[in-house]
This record gives C-alpha cells, sequence and structure tokens, in this order.
C-alpha cells in the first residue's frame, strides 16, 4: 500500500516550484510596471509645455527655440509625419497586396513561395539606418537627377523608402488572413464555374478583407513611428510641406534630432510630442489588433 | 477483380432507362502512381438519385468530385478513362463550363457570409459576371428558392445576410444556389452530415422532389439515406466500385460479400 508521506526531496520539489511561479509573476509584474513608467513619465516631463501652450501645442505651426521668443507647436510634424506615413502606405499598397495574394492564395506552398517568404524576412530584419544610408546614396541622387528636388532630401524620398520598409508587416499580415480564408467557400465558388481571379474578387477579397485592411493599418502604425531611416532622408525643416516634394520633418525624426541639445520648455515640448507619438501609434495598433481579432475569433 | 458487379437482370434495366452520365474505366489519382479510385465504371441514370456509399478513404468523395472535375483544384491529379455527360466528354469542355452543368452541393452548408440570401442564389451570375436585369434576377430567386422550399421563410429577408439562418435553412439555400442555373445534374457530398435529424428529413423530402427536373448523385455515409431516398446505390471500397444497382435489390441481396458486410454493419 501507499504512504502519503512528504519526503525531504518532494518538499525541496515543491518550494522550487513555488519559487518558480514567484519568478515568472516578478517578470510579469516588471514589465507591466515598466512600461506605465513610460507612460507616466512622458505624462509628468510634459506637463510644462501643455502648460505654457495648452492644447495650442498640437495645432500651432510654430517651433522656435529663440530664447525670449520660444514657441513650440507640433501642427508641422504631425503633418510630416501624417503626410509621409499615408504616402508610404500608397506606395506599398500594390506590392504588398499583390504579395500577399501570391503567398496566400496563389502559390502557398513550394520553391517560389519560400524564398519569396524568405526574401521578405529579410526585408524585416534590416536595420532602419541601413535603410537610411541606401535611400541617402540610392535614392537621393535619382531623385535630383530626375529633376523633383534640388537636393534629393523630402517627403518623397522618405516616403519612399517608407514604402519598402513596411512591406514586410503590411504583406505578411495580409497573406495569413488570406490564407485563413475557409477552402470550403472557396470550393463553393469554384463548383459554381468561377475562375480563381473570380474566386479572389468575390470570395477572398469580401472575407478577409477586414483583416487586410487592419494589416495595412498596424504597417501604418510602423511607419508612423519609424525613426533612422527617416531623419536621414526627410531633410528636417521645421516648416508644414506644401508639397511632396517639400523638406519637412516627421514628430520621431525632430526627436531624434534635437533631443542632445534641448533643455527647459523645448526639452518637455519634445517630450510632449514623444507622448503623442506614443499615443497615436498606440491607438493605431488598438484597432489594428482589434480588428485582427474579431477576424480570427 | 471484376471492378463492376452487375447482374444481368440489373444491367438490362439500367439500359432501359437512359444513361446521362456515363463513367468508363475512371481511375483519378492525387499523384503518383497510387490511385484513390481504381477503374470505375457505371452509367448514371437520368432523374433518379444515386448513392455513393463507402466507408471513409473508399473514394466516394473523389468519384463526385471528379464528375465535375472539382478534383483538379488539387494541382497534381491526374485520371485515366473519361465520364461523358450526355454523350459529350466532360474532360474536353472548359471546367468553367461544365460546373455551369453540374451544380455542387457540400458537406457543411457555405453560404457566403459577405452575400445577401438573395445574392447567394444569384452567386452563380454574380461570381461568372453575368450582368441580368432585376426582373430576372427577381424570377430565378424566387424560382429557386421555392424548388427547395424556403421562399415563404426567407421572402420577407432576401437582402439580410444568409448567416442567421438555420444549419437546414443555409444547407437548402446552398442547394438553391446550386439550381438557380439549372444544372442537369446536381453532386451532394454529405450534405445532411452536419445537420440534425429533423433537417436531414426536410433535405432528403426535397431531393426526393427534386429528381422531377434533375438527376442527382449524393454521397453518404448514411446506409438508412441512400436506403430511404436512392434508386440506385454504388458501394465502394477501397477505391474500388464494389457493387452498382438498384437501391432495393443490393439492399436485399447483396451480391458480393462485403457489400453485404457493410450493409450489415460489421466495417465502416
Amino acid at each position: 500500500m501507499f504512504k502519503l508521506i512528504t519526503t525531504d526531496r518532494q518538499n525541496y520539489r515543491m518550494k522550487s516550484e513555488r519559487l518558480f511561479q514567484y519568478f515568472l509573476k516578478l517578470s510579469g509584474v516588471l514589465i507591466l510596471m515598466m512600461a506605465i513608467g513610460i507612460i507616466v513619465t512622458l505624462i509628468i516631463g510634459s506637463i510644462p509645455t501643455f502648460k505654457e501652450f495648452g492644447f495650442g501645442f498640437i495645432y500651432s505651426p510654430d517651433w522656435n527655440p529663440t530664447e525670449g521668443r520660444e514657441s513650440y507647436g507640433a501642427l508641422p510634424f504631425i503633418i510630416g509625419t501624417i503626410v509621409t506615413s499615408l504616402l508610404a502606405l500608397a506606395f506599398t499598397f500594390p506590392f504588398a497586396f499583390s504579395i500577399a495574394l501570391f503567398l496566400g492564395e496563389y502559390f502557398r506552398e513550394g520553391r517560389m513561395a519560400s524564398i519569396l517568404k524568405s526574401m521578405i524576412d529579410l526585408l524585416a530584419g534590416i536595420p532602419s539606418v541601413v535603410y537610411g544610408l541606401w535611400g541617402f546614396y540610392t535614392i537621393k541622387p535619382i531623385i535630383v537627377e530626375l529633376g523633383l528636388n534640388a537636393q534629393g532630401f523630402g517627403i518623397f524620398t522618405s516616403s519612399f523608402v517608407l514604402a519598402i520598409m513596411i512591406i514586410p508587416y503590411a504583406s505578411s499580415l495580409s497573406a495569413e488572413v488570406i490564407n485563413m480564408v475557409p477552402s470550403n467557400l472557396k470550393e463553393a465558388a469554384y463548383s459554381l464555374g468561377a475562375t480563381r481571379f473570380e474566386v479572389v474578387k468575390n470570395v477572398i477579397i469580401p472575407n478577409a478583407g477586414s483583416g487586410i485592411f487592419a494589416g495595412f493599418i498596424l504597417a501604418f502604425g510602423r511607419a508612423i513611428g519609424e525613426t533612422m531611416a527617416v531623419t536621414m532622408l526627410i531633410g528636417n525643416s521645421n516648416n508644414i510641406p506644401t508639397n511632396l516634394f517639400d523638406l519637412g520633418n516627421t514628430m520621431a525624426s525632430l526627436i531624434a534630432n534635437q533631443f542632445g541639445e534641448a533643455d527647459g520648455l523645448k526639452y518637455t515640448s519634445l517630450v510632449a510630442m514623444g507622448l503623442l507619438l506614443f499615443v497615436l501609434t498606440g491607438i493605431l495598433n488598438l484597432i489594428g489588433k482589434m480588428i485582427m481579432k474579431k477576424f480570427t475569433a | 477483380m471484376e471492378s463492376t458487379i452487375l447482374n444481368k437482370e440489373d444491367e438490362k434495366i439500367i439500359q432501359i432507362e437512359s444513361t446521362i452520365l456515363n463513367i468508363d474505366e475512371l481511375s483519378v489519382s492525387y499523384g503518383g502512381d497510387k490511385y484513390s479510385i481504381d477503374k470505375v465504371s457505371a452509367g448514371i441514370q437520368k432523374n433518379k438519385i444515386t448513392a455513393i456509399m463507402g466507408p471513409s478513404g473508399c473514394g466516394k468523395s473523389t468519384l463526385l468530385r471528379a464528375i465535375n472535375r472539382m478534383h483538379e483544384l488539387y494541382p497534381e491529379t491526374h485520371h485515366k478513362g473519361s465520364i461523358t455527360l450526355g454523350g459529350e466528354d466532360i474532360y474536353k469542355i472548359n471546367p468553367i463550363q461544365l460546373r455551369r452543368k453540374i451544380g455542387m452541393v457540400f458537406q457543411r452548408p457555405n453560404p457566403f457570409p459577405t452575400m445577401s440570401i438573395y445574392d447567394n442564389v444569384i452567386a452563380a451570375y454574380i461570381l461568372n459576371g453575368i450582368k441580368l436585369k432585376r426582373s430576372e434576377k427577381n424570377e430565378i430567386v424566387e424560382r429557386s428558392l421555392r424548388e427547395v422550399g424556403l421562399w415563404d421563410e426567407t421572402k420577407d429577408v432576401l437582402h439580410k445576410r444568409g448567416t442567421f439562418l438555420s444549419g437546414g435553412q443555409q444547407q437548402r439555400l446552398c442547394i438553391a444556389r446550386a439550381l438557380a442555373y439549372k444544372p442537369e445534374v446536381i453532386l451532394l457530398d454529405e450534405p445532411t452530415s452536419a445537420l440534425d435529424p429533423i433537417a436531414t428529413a426536410k433535405i432528403e423530402d426535397l431531393l426526393v422532389k427534386l429528381k422531377k427536373n434533375y438527376t442527382i448523385i449524393l454521397v453518404t455515409h448514411n446506409m438508412g439515406q441512400a436506403a430511404r431516398i436512392s434508386d440506385y446505390s454504388m458501394f465502394m471500397y477501397l477505391g474500388e466500385l464494389v457493387e452498382y444497382g438498384k437501391t432495393k435489390k443490393m439492399f436485399t441481396t447483396p451480391k458480393d460479400e462485403r457489400t453485404e458486410a457493410y450493409l450489415m454493419g460489421k466495417f465502416g
């Protein structure tokens, strides 16, 4: 017969089990506290700016660090960010969408698909600064050559490079969603005499539509926060851009460029810009993830 | 072993009645030298219900899908032998044309979730990009839904999505969708296996009514269903058509011991 005696060894094992659980909990809580800590410091750090300018900070077009006449407004940078990201999204769309259809429907397996997949993973793995360098030495001279812009820097140049950078995010999520369209719906359409293109148009796109949209929103979120490559290519002008080949600045590139020499009100304004950026990308991520979740549920 | 076992009497009856679909020594492979069905020959009778029975993996779905060439969706498939529809070799016509003549209903009800009930019925026209006048559309929708006995239940909600319908109603909607193009043959792949007994009975009654206008081929796991509604039955085992004949005859005096064992529930 068995006897329920706890030996020293069993005691030790139970203790280590409990210890491991504590460790897991601690790591979870620590991450949560760090995230809260970042938000809290951003809010506290930006209080002086909002005290000084109120919500005018968001819609004022001035960024003037001259002592005595200091005035800080985020509008040129908000516009710069949104314009570059939207333009990048527009450039990306035809390519990312085709890749998604290719990987999610036409060639789900086989050599071509695996080669393309690893190429896309490779694109995602290239450091941002390398993209910036490539844009600087390859794209910028082409823009100058074409006479689109005297210096080659600006909104268009950075959007072009951004577009390539976000292809992996937009295409891999969309491909996943396209892949998830139930095969019994596709079979139903084929059994009614539809061609493959008709199946894509009438069954796959309508059924995967919201998921594809979410994929592009998440890619948009990435484009908004992208810093290094944009900083290297956008020209860093603090004025509101008036055309696509104008110089500009995004929220992220402004922070990257100016944080080193900032103090006082300028510093708190950069922190406030960081807070805005954080909120903006946070909201976009949330929307994208919510649509995705609804799709996969 | 002889792949088709028909007794003389059955053979005579089958020849007297008219064959719409003739399957001749058909073998289908999903790649390589292994054939999922092997040298199947059978004449399918017009305006009758033919049931294909057999245990899982016997090739009954493969045979059904070879009739409207749906098996070709898998890139590696190849076949030997032939199928003729009204004398015409189906492997010589465009599969897209063929599938308009041979409708299909699947195991799980699969109405298009992004389309209304109305659009689901005329989905064949929408998918193929065929423009119809509103009056033509209305007529097709009403005729098809009446044929499957769904008109009274859905006539006030035609423009809502079909996803709120019960499983049985959804399956009848799928049958209406297959009928909208006025096909000659309807293939059903275990159409009631996802439905409750009441919905199943409704579909069975419907199929018996539909055979007046259509030829019906039904794959079923359910022997009782084959016995209740089919005129002819096929029994398949390991890719081979073991026995084919009048359902009544097969269920009372099966010719092959494997058919007998299956019908007695000894395997499957």
